[in-house]
């Protein structure tokens, strides 16, 4: 029984030390290639370790362009991995996903209809929020409907999975239909702007993003610590409330926390589909289902998928760069159906 | 020092699933919850877990109102075995029965939580399933598994291994709740989980409520006896007091009579008319 507790605590490690590795690569990658080796000696420069730095061209590029973007790419990763984690344990189903049941399509419609229609809804105080307008826009989205499903997937004090799964259909739907609405009644630049909140981009907004990173840092920091009352959580709400868990506090806090990252997440970097799924549902095969080690680790694993994803975005199409959604869902979709089929075989009795 | 409810109600869409019900759970005694279906026995034993609140009247555990304990307090001084738990997870049975572990969290040793779930693991004899993904048990299987995490969790910080002391090590009295224990298992495991929950009652002073289905069980394995009917307590004192032919028969609209057990005792039978 020693076993297995070890063999997951070194999958974390294993994490770690390839969350450092994606970055390093993903640093020296793109349009200008920079060799490991001088990403270590600047990175070292920049610590105050290292004495001479690297050609001020690359240097540029690395402190103004891919530090910050892999930054975003690590922190937004790593929430929609945890994400998807803890609303798998909430729901109490291996499919739930923020993508799935609309969360991310609200926090999308919510961006966008502030993008078209704020100087509308706002009036006067849209030159007051300026460019905090939309990402408080998709926070809002999310938080809507996360409360929308959580309150109409209950029945008696039971969520129905299925239920669940059918009103993220609808959710979708409706945030979906939304989001064409107001792409049809928008003008052209406005156009490109939404195309990005659809497809994602990790390009970001400058300083106007740190709120919303900061906010998912914090919520990557409290959601991660809940893997003992979320397993609790997986033998049903009342055998957790039998088992000293305060159900519907821990409830409505990880839901709402939830619900900000990602929101937040979308505020940054539109819908990045798959990563909530997929992260999870890979380390799992290395730890199990044990959410102590599946918290973390899906946090660290989607935080590598995410910089990976981007690395394949920035450089496959040089000079331009590929949305980061197309990618993920590319990657993601079949590799999904792939990870299904495995997971179909081996509960085979 | 008991759990007991005190003329609790249960209201739901305007129709009493419990009225008027004052019962109580005493240390180391077994009590049976008897009825036919739908009398509100689940409910009952819901109420008393603190998992629904009751619309009228009082729980007491160790002289607190229900109400105004954490749920954590509550955890280390009462388990459950549900009757039926689903978990979609493939958790092995080992961390299944760990999961009882968790309100000790803070307090406890992981050797000695893994000591505690061997143990009760032995109890249940669910050794060969340790190992084994939860999910892909059977019903009979799954049911001894939440008999473990009951018992580890109703240990607490109690070496089992020691002397049967009657003390926790503190003067609160603990509590067992079981939801129809016996379902879906077989003979042999039926009558191995009731004498495990008597041995708790008996050996170290826990208050056994379970509910029950089998008049013989009732005779063999309870102290006292409560049979509740339409959401009302119509009869309830101890067990030779209460579980008479006349008395079943007029309950359970069933003719049932007691016949001389060659054993010694007696068994009770049910006869279609």
């Amino acid at each position: 029984m020693q076993l297995p507790v070890n063999r997951s605590s070194l999958f974390l490690v294993l994490l770690m030390i390839g969350l450092c590795a994606a970055t390093l690569m993903s640093l020296g990658m793109g349009g200008v290639e920079i060799s490991v080796t001088d990403v270590f000696v600047h990175l070292g420069q920049r610590i105050g370790v290292a004495e001479v730095g690297i050609d001020a061209f690359d240097a540029r590029i690395l402190d103004s362009l891919r530090l910050p973007r892999i930054l975003r790419a690590i922190i937004i990763g790593g929430g929609l991995g945890l994400a998807g984690a803890v609303m798998q344990s909430l729901f109490r189903n291996p499919i739930a996903d923020p993508g799935i049941i609309g969360v991310s399509a609200s926090a999308a419609f919510g961006a966008v209809s502030m993008i078209v229609a704020g100087h509308l809804i706002l009036g006067s105080y849209y030159a007051a929020f300026g460019p905090y307008g939309v990402p408080i826009a998709a926070f809002g989205g999310a938080v809507l409907a996360t409360v929308v499903i959580s309150i109409l997937s209950r029945q008696d004090g039971r969520t129905d999975a299925a239920i669940m799964l059918l009103i993220g259909v609808a959710i979708n739907a409706i945030a979906f239909a939304g989001v064409g609405v107001f792409t049809y009644m928008a003008d052209d630049a406005e156009l490109r702007n939404l195309t990005f909140w659809q497809m994602g981009a990790l390009s970001g907004n400058g300083p106007t993003d740190m709120p919303a990173l900061i906010v998912m840092a914090l919520g990557i920091a409290y959601l991660i610590r809940l893997g003992t009352p979320l397993n609790l959580f997986l033998l049903g709400e009342a055998e957790a409330r039998h088992l000293g868990v305060e159900v519907e506090h821990l409830k409505r806090r990880a839901t709402v926390i939830t619900a900000l990252v990602v929101g937040a997440a979308v505020a940054v970097s539109g819908i990045i589909g798959f990563v909530g799924l997929v992260a999870p549902h890979l380390v799992r095969l290395a730890t199990g289902p044990d959410n102590r080690y599946v918290l973390p680790a899906s946090a660290m694993g989607g935080a590598i998928i995410l910089t990976a994803a981007d690395t394949v975005a920035r450089i496959i199409v040089l000079p331009a760069e590929l949305p980061i959604g197309l990618v993920t869902g590319i990657v993601g979709g079949p590799f999904f159906l792939g990870l299904l089929i495995v997971e179909k075989k081996r509960r085979r009795l | 020092m008991t759990l007991m409810a005190h003329k609790a109600d249960f209201k739901a869409r305007g129709r009493y699933l419990l009225r008027d019900v004052s019962i109580a759970v005493e240390p180391g005694e077994v009590l049976a919850i008897l009825g036919p279906n739908g009398a509100g026995k689940s409910t009952l034993l819901k109420v008393l877990a603190g998992e629904l609140s009751p619309s009228g009247g009082t729980v007491f555990q160790n002289g607190r109102a229900l109400s105004s304990i954490s749920a954590l307090d509550l955890a280390q001084e009462r388990a459950v075995m549900p009757q039926a738990a689903s978990m979609s997870f493939p958790f092995t049975v080992f961390d299944v029965v760990a999961l009882g572990r968790a309100p000790y969290r803070k307090v406890s040793t992981r050797q000695f939580d893994q000591k505690q779930v061997r143990r009760a693991i032995e109890l249940a004899d669910i050794t060969h399933l340790a190992d084994r993904a939860y999910p892909a048990l059977s019903g009979g299987e799954k049911q001894r598994v939440h008999l473990a995490r009951a018992l580890v969790q109703l240990w607490g910080m109690t070496d089992t291994s020691q002397s049967s002391a009657v003390t926790n090590g503190d003067d609160v009295a603990r509590f067992l709740l079981l939801d129809e224990p016996t379902a879906g298992l077989d003979v042999s495991h039926q009558h191995a989980v009731l004498a495990l929950a008597r041995r708790e009652a008996k050996e170290r002073g826990v208050g056994v409520l379970m509910i029950l289905h089998d008049f013989n069980q009732v005779l063999t394995y309870a102290d006292q006896v409560a049979i509740l009917s339409s959401g009302e307590v119509v009869e309830q004192g101890s067990v030779s007091d209460v579980m008479t032919p006349d008395l079943l028969s007029s309950v359970f609209k069933s003719p049932i009579r007691a016949i001389n057990d060659p054993a010694g005792g007696i068994v009770l039978v049910s006869q279609s008319a």
